[in-house]
């Protein structure tokens, strides 16, 4: 019986586990453009720094 | 596919280069603006951008832009286009009207690599906006907007995104009150099973206590967030003296929440904590698929959107770029082609040809000398003009209009839903039965009486009566968005079935102002244009900036031109000379053509041509109505009042007039204020109005009418605030969409009677006091998927019926 009552409460931390990424995620604005991050997701280099980048983007340009 | 044909088109932008070719190494563009990019781009190793896309880029505008964007060094323009300022790095948001490809976002995202006092930049593909995050130090909001223009990305700048800003919050506290109601609803119901399989009083109690408590946690969140609207606007609803849709829903939600604490703390039974949160879940889902937004239309613009936000002001020898707000009486102010005139001035020096098509509807461009006055909204079409302030841009003759009281009040108090019309009726049946069988049992059992009268608010919840009008009016929205009408909400959908007086604007709204044709009129007695006069004149036209030769030259057709055109010469206000292939072709103005005017019979406006010094004859210009305008009258005006207001003169009463009710029903010469005093005594006489319009002069009657609907060529450009707006594609279906509308008021009032019968379902268990968290448990799910199903069902087969396109997907259709 109390093994019941104690996994009915982990699985509810879990849940809210859940449910707190999920507030995470409207609030950081996730749910506000569900369009562009499909572009983002196939376009290189973004987001990085631009040192780094440079070599990378060398490549990049002499390999298409 | 384009670069194996002969043809060469641009590396950068992709036109064809035929009369001028630049050359950088094997690429080729069309003008210095695109190799200039080019070399921007590629100085900053940013080439990619072509091979994202061929051909991605956009032309950048050849004119002088050091001198535009003065303005945003003005700190007070700054403080309201810039975010938030924290130390020294700011976040602007630009709509980039060029935005259409992933190479576009990829370097509109990589434009730190280009400035490196650029932080940051994100864009929003369905908006087209970028925001861009930087650093104020290092780079000023003007260099910034300089760069995006030099790279072909020019912003459109305005001052009315608080608005937007506002909608994101409402959405993102909508998804987190749906993401907490659907969690609680799914775990209470999770916890609550155990009870309805094994039945009442099979559980050991120390279970049921450890449920009930859990229970308890999981509902309060439900309660006191997800729910809370509910309870605050029947709040409201009834410290106004009325009664809501939220008014029974929230006497129910309360009864739910209160009886099952009660039930559980005192050991009672289980409670109804999973119907309670399953409810609050539906409605909310219901507020979601009603709250369909178009987020790259605006419905709210005033003038200010449409005006620019500053103006070249010369002051001695000195041109500045000064914001609107600085303009004063008497200063002077240079406007260039296609620029809005911004406040009543009187025209100084330059030949001022000005498009009043949007303010006042006339068809025409006006002709002004210097000494006329011009009044704000006009467009000049032509060489630069220098003019001199006379009133205040707030003062102007059109912008007035703004300071009528149609644009003071908020929201309509004239609307009443159908369902909060029903609602006062179902609130009193409610608690009358309620109040009816708890007296029954007060004296048959006491022991029932309150729970009989808590069972009949609890079960008549209306629950699938509210969701049936979201669902109906929310699928009717999509559909009206899938055939190229915009709604702005759910209520102006309602509101579109009620009305029974439709006015109808004539320019820009039943004729087509881009496709207006022109005809060519022979001299009497004469041949028409010969193939080669034809070329003569075509080549002539196709170098004049003026609206009219446009028009000559699109009507002209596909005749090759030849000509080589030697000398061409314009005299503003009369027409153009020029020589071509050996011939002097004059052509403008009777007079100017060397007629005498007489032989037009024509009201309209005439092109006169002279080829060697002998009138041939003219081109009249035909007003264009749209496809399908006189199927679209008819079937309107056997349905409705059909009324014309028009800013343009009687021109076309012949026309028009067999449409419409008599002479009576046709409005010429009406001022932006005409129309809208006249929608104002139509609704005091009762009517319900629609008015559909399409430019400023319109803007009054839209606001101040129960409907008002805006045409639009582009939806993403300039339009009024009004309730909707339809591109014109759309215009023919009109008559269809009105007619959907009042069906689907119909399928609102069937899914009420089915809600009525499953709620006379729970009541007949209700009032004998037998209704178990069980039956609630099944009875309020099932009854809002029936209206859903229903309501989704109905709408798409009417929308076939009426030959619309039906709405099957989640698609947003508007990218």
């Amino acid at each position: 019986m109390n093994a019941l009552i104690l996994l009915i409460t982990a699985s509810l931390f879990v849940a809210i586990g859940f449910l707190i990424t999920f507030l995470w995620a409207v609030k950081s604005g996730q749910f506000e453009d569900t369009h562009t991050p499909a572009f983002r997701i196939l376009l290189d280099g973004n987001g990085k720094p631009v040192d780094k980048n440079k070599e990378q983007k060398q490549g990049n340009s002499n390999g298409r | 596919m384009s670069a194996t044909e002969e043809k060469t088109t641009c590396y950068h932008c992709g036109l064809d280069c035929d009369s001028t070719k630049i050359a950088v190494g094997e690429k080729i563009f069309c003008c210095n603006g695109c190799k200039m990019v080019f070399e921007l781009l590629e100085a900053n190793d940013l080439c990619q951008y072509y091979d994202l896309d061929r051909t991605p880029g956009t032309t950048p505008p050849e004119q002088g832009t050091e001198t535009k964007f003065g303005y945003l060094d003005d700190s007070s323009i700054q403080q309201q286009l810039l975010h938030l300022s924290d130390g020294s790095t700011a976040t602007v948001v630009f709509h980039i009207p060029n935005l259409h490809c992933s190479a576009c976002i990829w370097l509109l995202e990589s434009l730190y690599k280009i400035e490196p006092g650029v932080l940051h930049s994100r864009v929003n593909f369905l908006r087209k906006t970028v925001s861009i995050t930087f650093d104020r130090d290092q780079v000023s909001l003007r260099k910034v907007v300089e760069l995006l223009t030099s790279i072909g990305y020019e912003p459109r700048i305005s001052l009315e995104n608080i608005q937007q800003e506002t909608d994101r919050k409402t959405r993102q506290s909508l998804y987190l009150k749906i993401g907490l109601a659907g969690f609680g609803f799914a775990n209470i119901m999770l916890l609550s099973l155990p009870e309805y399989f094994a039945g009442p009083g099979k559980i050991p109690s120390e279970f049921t206590k450890f449920f009930g408590f859990l229970n308890i946690l999981l509902a309060l969140p439900v309660f006191f967030y997800s729910g809370w609207d509910y309870l605050r606007s029947a709040w409201y609803s009834l410290k106004s003296r009325s009664v809501n849709m939220d008014v029974p829903i929230a006497i129910g939600i309360i009864t739910l929440f209160s009886r099952s604490i009660f039930e559980i703390v005192s050991r009672h039974g289980p409670g109804w904590l999973d119907s309670f949160s399953g409810l609050v879940f539906l409605l909310l889902l219901g507020r979601l698929f009603q709250e369909k937004t178009y987020q790259t239309l605006s419905f709210e613009r005033d003038y200010k959107s449409y005006f620019p936000i500053s103006v070249l002001r010369i002051s001695g020898e000195k041109e500045e770029s000064v914001p609107l707000s600085r303009l004063g009486i008497g200063d002077r102010i240079l406007i260039r082609n296609n620029e809005i005139v911004p406040a009543d001035s009187v025209l100084i020096r330059g030949a001022g040809r000005i498009d009043y098509s949007f303010v006042t509807g006339e068809s025409e461009t006006v002709a002004k000398v210097s000494g006329d006055l011009i009044f704000a909204g006009g467009r000049q079409q032509g060489s630069a003009i220098e003019l001199e302030v006379v009133k205040d841009v707030s003062q102007s003759y059109l912008t007035q209009l703004w300071n009528s009281d149609a644009f003071k009040k908020q929201g309509g108090t004239r609307i009443t839903t159908l369902a909060n019309q029903i609602s006062k009726y179902f609130t009193a049946v409610v608690i009358g039965i309620a109040s009816f069988a708890g007296l029954y049992w007060l004296v048959v059992n006491p022991n029932y009486a309150l729970n009989a009268f808590t069972a009949v608010l609890i079960i008549a919840c209306p629950c699938a009566l509210a969701l049936a009008t979201p669902f109906t009016l929310g699928n009717v929205l999509r559909v009206f968005g899938r055939n190229r009408l915009f709604m702005k909400n759910t209520t102006a959908v309602e509101q579109l079935s009620r009305i029974d007086t439709i006015l109808l604007d004539k320019t820009g709204t039943l004729t087509d102002t881009k496709k207006i044709n022109a005809t060519f009129v022979p001299v009497l007695n004469k041949r028409p244009l010969s193939r080669d006069e034809l070329r003569l004149i075509k080549t002539v036209v196709r170098h004049s900036t003026h609206p009219l030769s446009r028009k000559i030259y699109a009507s002209i057709g596909q005749e090759v031109y030849d000509g080589v055109l030697k000398r061409f010469e314009e005299f503003p206000g009369e027409g153009i000379e020029a020589e071509v292939s050996g011939h002097t072709v004059r052509i403008g103005s009777a007079r100017f053509a060397g007629g005498d005017g007489d032989e037009t019979t024509d009201s309209g406006s005439t092109v006169h041509i002279a080829v060697d010094g002998e009138l041939k004859g003219y081109f009249r210009m035909n007003i264009q109505y749209r496809a399908g305008y006189e199927q679209l009258l008819k079937q309107l005006g056997k349905r409705y009042d059909l009324l014309l207001v028009s800013g343009d003169n009687d021109r076309e009463r012949k026309v028009l007039e067999p449409f419409f009710a008599g002479e009576k029903a046709l409005f010429f010469n009406q001022t932006p204020f005409d129309k809208l005093e006249l929608v104002k005594s139509l609704q005091r006489a009762g009517r319900r109005v629609m008015m559909v319009g399409d430019g400023l002069n319109d803007a009054g009657a839209l606001k101040q009418s129960d409907v008002g609907i805006t045409i639009s060529e582009d939806v993403n450009s300039f339009s009024p605030a009004c309730d909707g707006i339809l591109d014109a594609g759309g215009f023919s279906l009109l008559p269809r969409f009105l007619r959907y509308s009042s069906h689907s008021m119909h399928i609102i009032r069937a899914s009420f009677v089915i809600s009525f019968l499953y709620n006379a379902i729970g009541l007949g268990f209700a009032v004998q006091g037998i209704l178990s968290p069980l039956i609630s448990a099944i009875l309020m799910p099932l009854s809002s998927i029936s209206v859903v199903v229903f309501t989704t069902a109905a709408t798409n087969f009417v929308a076939g019926k009426l030959g619309l396109k039906g709405y099957y997907g989640f698609k947003t259709n508007n990218s």
